[in-house]
């Protein structure tokens, strides 16, 4: 079966297992390297092995819920979007979050996402209390911070590669109210949209989308959105009774794959000029439903057509503080040059919160934005990944399909224990094609 | 939030635990009858969890035909909607020659099945109210090489649906027959079937659902299989003989 991420590329032809319980997959151990796969939601070749993909989301039961600490037990295959259906009507929120409701507790745990509060409150790991793990020998280890302590923190962010993550505890957050109190700050400019970011680290959720496309002064303009669980009293009246209760969306789909020759610097960069003088407008505060603030892009199901057939490369970096202005500085100059920017692109202040021994965040900035396939992107994003090793950079695998195994190593000094820790585990056996391609 | 139960007999199918989901998500408690059923403790979970819903879980033999009165007996309380998924597609070759194996398939799909429908409606008719979901198959609509043991097993129990359904028009107990077609199921796992044809238990779920509200009589889960069926149903013998369907 033709299998890809999120991103469309690579495609390649994988065997697709789709086990229905544990035995079943004990079977697929034996016969060979195997990996485990959520919803497909990660961009590149995170979850896809020739050999053997195993499909986990028939591993989709919640298990238990203690509502005097919001932890929620469930097995690796259970979708976000179901957990936030279930549980917002009692007043509980995921309390890490990433930028699409579609995808499992595993791919969660094993890409250790982030989201808009990461600069406060860390990352998805810091929030999981247990994990149940499947090893190389057959064995289901519980792990957590004083049980198989080392287990637990390499397969947080360990992309799956130290073995199957059958089950998870999580904490969800008390919420009075299915709304956000979302505030709109324009940046004309990247250092601004910096400072503004750095004046509100107070605040609970912050993003921004970026305009990777405008050049000279304009460099980096941006609009900031922060954003605040309001308060049931915040509501208007009407809402005040309900205050779970979210007018209904209507869902829209991309139907076909669009022609990839209409995603062009002149489309893209009419598109981001209107976007921002249109967003800019809205400066101020007011009330945002869950699904809006959280998941603007699930409300157009497909939305990875838009790239048309060949697919689309993600690319996310994080820059340490101390040298981030110039990094970004330097990352957006060469892509507004190029003019292949995409209209998806956006930076986010990180702390310093890793939920994981591998994880991706740092305190610093991450900026995020995806480019059509092509050797043009390919050759623009390996200058990308130049600049971000200069500056003390480092990559986000859940997006990455092209990484080298070189950069990879260049950017990160843990490469090293990572490869060791999965030969202490004999977990060599759980294997993507990332995992070959950067050698781990 | 609970409102009435629902019953759901072959509670460990794909199709079973779909349906006890969907009603779940409306309030409806849930009662999961199946043999060795201590082993859904996770979907019972499962099902509280996500909708907040009180589930019971029933043991229960379909083919033990001797307990099924106090199977219904200690259902506690009688459920408003029962809904029997209870079936075998058994192994068509091996029936043609193995009595005991077709004696399996014809008792799995027919006997037993039929056999709680009609207790089930005795109660509902005493009580004054409730409805009854068989899950039948095409089946069962004309008898096929490919699998007529099922398909007449299915015949069977359609037919006994259809007569309840009859004999009961005048009451307020509703009989509604289910006709799915091919669904995404263990039981069709690794057979190549036509995609347009093919149904996910979700859906079959959702259908069954808004049948019960709007009280159909027979209910092809995909309407497109009404079409295929009222065609097949609809060559002479003599054609329908020499066919390969």
């Amino acid at each position: 079966m033709l299998i890809s991420g999120w991103g469309r590329y690579p495609l390649e032809e994988c065997v697709l297992q789709q086990p229905r319980s544990e035995t079943d997959l004990l079977a697929l151990l034996g016969q060979g390297p195997l990996i485990a796969r959520g919803n497909g939601r990660g961009y590149g070749d995170c979850a896809q092995n020739a050999a053997c993909t195993v499909d986990m989301r028939r591993f989709n039961r919640m298990l238990t819920f203690d509502p005097a600490t919001g932890c929620l037990a469930a097995e690796a295959g259970v979708l976000l979007s179901d957990v936030i259906a279930s549980f917002l009507p009692r007043g509980w929120f995921p309390t890490v979050t990433p930028g699409t409701k579609y995808v499992t507790v595993g791919g969660m745990v094993a890409a250790d996402v982030h989201g808009k509060n990461h600069h406060r409150d860390g990352s998805f790991g810091a929030f999981v209390d247990w994990l149940d793990v499947l090893g190389a020998d057959g064995q289901v280890r519980r792990c957590s911070r004083d049980q198989n302590a080392e287990l637990f923190a390499w397969t947080i962010g360990g992309m799956g590669l130290t073995g199957v993550i059958l089950r998870a505890a999580f904490r969800l957050r008390r919420v009075e109210s299915a709304w956000i109190r979302q505030t709109i700050l324009p940046s004309p400019n990247l250092e601004t949209a910096m400072r503004i970011f750095e004046d509100h680290a107070a605040a609970s959720y912050s993003v921004a989308w970026i305009d990777c496309l405008a050049g000279g002064s304009a460099l980096g303009r941006s609009i900031i959105a922060l954003g605040e669980h309001a308060m049931a009293a915040e509501l208007p009246a009407p809402s005040r009774t309900h205050p779970y209760d979210v007018p209904a969306k209507k869902k829209l789909r991309i139907p076909f794959d669009m022609p990839a020759v209409l995603m062009n610097s002149w489309t893209v960069r009419a598109f981001n000029a209107a976007y921002y003088h249109r967003e800019a407008g809205k400066r101020g505060e007011r009330l945002v439903d869950w699904d809006s603030y959280f998941y603007p892009l699930d409300a157009l199901a497909d939305w990875n057509r838009i790239y048309g057939r060949p697919g689309f490369l993600q690319f996310q970096c994080v820059l340490p503080l101390a040298g981030a202005h110039r990094g970004l500085t330097a990352l957006l100059r060469v892509i507004a040059e190029s003019g292949q920017g995409s209209f998806l692109a956006v930076l986010k202040r990180l702390g310093g919160g890793q939920g994981g021994a591998f994880s991706f965040p740092l305190e610093g900035y991450t900026l995020a934005l995806d480019f059509p396939v092509s050797s043009r992107s390919l050759a623009l994003m390996e200058r990308l990944d130049e600049i971000v090793l200069a500056h003390g950079g480092r990559f986000y695998l859940a997006k990455d399909s092209r990484l080298s195994a070189r950069t990879l190593r260049a950017s990160d000094d843990r490469v090293a224990q990572l490869v060791e820790m999965r030969r202490g585990l004999a977990a060599t056996s759980f294997r993507s094609s990332q995992s070959e391609r950067l050698q781990l | 939030m609970t409102s009435e139960p629902v019953l759901v007999v072959g509670g460990r199918s794909d199709i079973g635990l779909a349906i006890a989901h969907r009603f779940a998500a409306a309030g409806h408690a849930v009662q999961l009858a199946a043999r060795n059923v201590t082993t859904l403790a996770v979907d019972k979970a499962d099902i509280e969890l996500r909708h907040g819903v009180a589930v019971t879980l029933c043991e229960l033999d379909i083919l033990a035909t001797e307990s099924l009165p106090g199977f219904v007996d200690q259902l506690a309380p009688l459920p408003a909607v029962a809904v029997c998924v209870v079936g075998l597609l058994g192994d068509q070759a091996a029936a043609e020659t193995d009595l005991k194996a077709a004696a399996l398939v014809m008792r799995s799909n027919y006997e037993g099945p039929a056999l709680l429908t009609g207790l089930l409606a005795n109660r509902f008719a005493k009580r004054g109210h409730g409805t009854i979901v068989g899950i039948s198959s095409v089946a069962g609509d004309r008898g096929r090489a490919r699998n007529y043991v099922y398909g007449s097993a299915k015949a069977g129990y359609t037919a006994f649906l259809s007569g309840l359904r009859n004999r009961l028009a005048k009451t307020p107990v509703h009989v509604m027959t289910v006709l799915p077609g091919f669904v995404r199921t263990r039981m069709t796992e690794g057979m190549a079937l036509p995609p347009r044809l093919v149904a996910a238990p979700e859906d079959v779920a959702e259908a069954i659902f808004r049948g019960v509200a709007k009280r159909k009589d027979v209910l092809y889960t995909k309407p497109v299989w009404r079409l295929v069926m009222a065609v097949i149903r609809a060559l002479p013998e003599s054609v329908f003989k020499r066919t390969n369907l």
